[in-house]
């Protein structure tokens, strides 16, 4: 059942406040959603006052900069730092988005970070991704096919065939798409999400894998896919530019053109 | 395929994905014939109605245009109750009343429909 009410102990409160270093002349304030599910505690939202001038300009930075010199109980995950690896994906300013790409400068004023939404969260701006990876293995993301490779090379692909894939198969996995998405908050149980149908999307046009009629047999389910109601927050939110929700649509179409 | 297409096997989350778009044309065509016939209408009285809606094909498409409007509010309505009411007894219930209302909507309205045209 959707639930329209907060669980206990959910009310977000004000935390503590850490100003900068005394002197600093040029600082942005952050806003940070603390919450420790081993304590007792009511998440909070702690706010630091970072001095810009020996900062880096992005909001991953700011945050690595608070970690380290101003309060290392923060906790976030973070690793390539230029938008490959999808670790740093939380919500900035009300949108998902990675924090090694976002600059601060694209916020007005307070800097406000959240995990990304409607996921439980580990640790303070890490969500756990459990639930996301295991709907990503149930498309079951690798080459399937029947006919042997030819002897003497790998199975090959023309230059129009290997550009449908390009776009799909750029996703990171950031997970910014799946957790952006209405529907995805409401039904993450039974619905695979964007992220997951994009990568179901990537071996479905893919010219080498044979097991095309399999893979829709899967999808074609009013929860796997259907509960997908075009609201295109994926679109919008995904931080490497790509288009979740024409893939989505996509693999309707073929559903659909494949009916007897 | 025009038989699947027109008649969708709703055991299939696809048939069910093509009778909400099938329906929804139905209704912005038939829509559209409704507008542009009111607008054409020299008057909106009690009469110039009941004679718009006493000719065969006028209500024949006002009764396909309840029908359809009544079937594609249910599909729509199905996947909200999907959507938002997940322990499954409560989910059978709102569905068995959706199924009933909409079918009570339909027979109402093509009975008014039948009453405008050629009621006494």
């Amino acid at each position: 059942m959707a639930e329209f009410r907060l669980p206990p102990n959910s009310r977000v409160r004000k935390g503590k406040h850490i100003a900068a270093r005394d002197g600093a002349k040029n600082t942005r304030r952050f806003a940070v959603y603390r919450y420790d599910p081993d304590q007792a505690d009511n998440p909070r939202i702690d706010t630091y006052d970072v001095d810009m001038d020996s900062c880096g300009p992005m909001v991953l930075d700011a945050l690595i900069k608070i970690k380290n010199e101003m309060d290392p109980t923060l906790t976030f995950r973070r690793s390539c730092r230029e938008g490959i690896c999808g670790s740093c994906a939380m919500n900035i300013d009300g949108g998902n988005t990675l924090a090694c790409t976002r600059a601060v400068d694209a916020s007005s004023g307070e800097v406000r970070i959240y995990p990304l939404p409607h996921m439980p969260v580990v640790k303070d701006l890490v969500p756990d991704l459990s639930n996301f990876y295991a709907q990503y293995a149930s498309i079951k993301p690798w080459l399937q096919a029947s006919t042997p490779p030819p002897a003497e090379h790998e199975r090959l692909q023309s230059k129009s065939e290997q550009e449908k894939i390009d776009e799909p198969a750029a996703c990171i996995l950031c997970a910014c798409c799946s957790t952006s998405c209405p529907s995805y908050w409401w039904n993450s149980d039974r619905y695979l999400g964007p992220a997951a149908l994009l990568a179901a999307y990537r071996w479905l046009v893919d010219s080498r894998d044979e097991a095309r009629d399999e893979r829709l047999d899967a999808l074609d389910d009013s929860f796997r896919l259907y509960r997908c109601h075009t609201i295109m927050n994926c679109t919008q939110t995904c931080p490497k530019g790509l288009n979740p929700a024409k893939a989505i649509a996509a693999t309707k179409k073929m559903l659909v053109e494949r009916r007897p | 395929m025009h038989r699947r297409i027109l008649v969708p096997a709703l055991s299939s989350a696809t048939g069910h994905f093509i009778a909400q778009r099938v329906s929804a044309v139905v209704l912005a065509v038939l829509g559209v014939w409704l507008v542009c016939s009111l607008i054409g209408m020299d008057s909106f009285e009690h009469g110039s109605m009941r004679a718009f809606a006493a000719t065969p094909l006028n209500s024949g498409l006002l009764a396909l245009l309840s029908v359809s409007m009544a079937y594609h509010s249910y599909l729509g309505v199905e996947v909200v109750i999907d959507d938002y009411v997940h322990l499954p007894r409560l989910n059978s219930m709102a569905q068995l009343l959706s199924r009933a209302a909409h079918l009570v909507l339909a027979l109402v309205a093509l009975h008014a429909t039948y009453q405008l045209g050629f009621g006494t």
